[in-house]
């Protein structure tokens, strides 16, 4: 018996979901959903944009310094989604051996430094004009840096090793230990007493601002979801052309991309 | 509709370094990201379906 090892099918809806763990399979899928959403990011971003510069008024406290809001909320929340994401796939690249789980892994690190940069970024930007100061060693500001920097590690490990099977495994375990920093963020301002201030939005209660800030800055998340899901597909194609150029599959690819 | 005219959009209240330079930064490093995109797909795509990488 020298079976090549399969992974388990895990049927749900009448959909055998482990056929889109293949990389052929889920490449030319990944290529039909790019535009979709790279173009609803970009018309969510335009609206959010509209109604966060030309309806939203101007903050009672804060003036026109605010309307960094619309960038800096969704970076952070995204770059704690992202972190989130990647670990699942972590996880999962773990569990099932599945190369497809950990190339999304890998795929998902770059954006999501990108918006735990901006996070940072932004934030440094808005705390000068309202605290004073464009940084301080707070829990919250904290935690964050130490996500961006979890983020960079688990890059710098996956590009410093040459085996991609190890690769993925050494990468996975740090993802998954990082995981722990994503609650500390998230509760750090109730937890601690930080500069930073409290959420402005939750699912529990009420938010505390007007509701056209509130629809600017949600359609600022969307835009940035679609972004981050439109540029990740992007990167796990190319990852896939880049470990299976070897393959059968991607031999008509090089006369003819798709 | 906020502002009187294009000068006092530019200018933001005062704030025009900080909000401008959120904005600024954020465009300039995602169209860098979709640059890089797009060069590492061409490369990959380059090495596609040849045995050696």
């Amino acid at each position: 018996m020298n079976q090549p090892a399969q992974p388990p099918a895990l049927w749900a809806g009448g959909i055998n979901w482990f056929k889109y763990a293949a990389p052929q399979t889920f490449y030319p899928l990944a290529g039909t959903m790019i535009p979709w959403f790279g173009w609803a990011a970009a018309v969510l971003c335009v609206a959010g944009l509209y109604i966060g510069f030309f309806i939203a008024p101007t903050d009672h406290q804060q003036g026109e310094s605010y309307r960094i809001i619309f960038i800096h909320v969704p970076a952070a929340w995204m770059s704690m989604l992202v972190y989130l994401a990647m670990a699942f796939w972590a996880a999962v690249g773990l569990t099932f051996n599945t190369r497809l789980s950990h190339m999304m892994a890998t795929a998902l690190a770059p954006t999501g430094a990108l918006l735990t940069f901006l996070a940072l970024w932004t934030g440094a930007l808005w705390g000068k004009p309202t605290w004073g100061t464009w940084w301080a060693w707070d829990a919250r500001m904290t935690s964050e840096l130490i996500l961006l920097f979890l983020y960079f590690g688990f890059m710098g490990l996956q590009a410093g090793i040459d085996d991609p099977r190890r690769a993925d495994r050494a990468g996975a375990v740090l993802a998954l230990v990082g995981v722990v920093n994503i609650p500390i963020i998230y509760f750090s301002v109730k937890w601690w007493n930080t500069l930073h201030q409290g959420a402005s939005v939750s699912l529990t209660s009420a938010p505390t601002m007007a509701a056209t800030m509130l629809a600017g800055m949600l359609l600022m998340a969307l835009a940035a979801w679609f972004y981050t899901i439109a540029a990740t597909l992007h990167r796990v194609r190319s990852i896939i052309l880049e470990r299976e150029h070897g393959a059968e599959w991607t031999r008509p690819l090089r006369e003819n991309p798709r | 509709m906020n502002w009187g005219g294009w000068n006092e959009f530019w200018a933001m209240g005062g704030y025009a370094l900080y909000v401008w330079g959120s904005y600024g930064v954020t465009i300039a490093l995602i169209v860098a990201e979709i640059a890089l995109l797009r060069a590492r797909r061409r490369a990959a795509l380059r090495h596609t379906g040849t045995s050696n990488s």
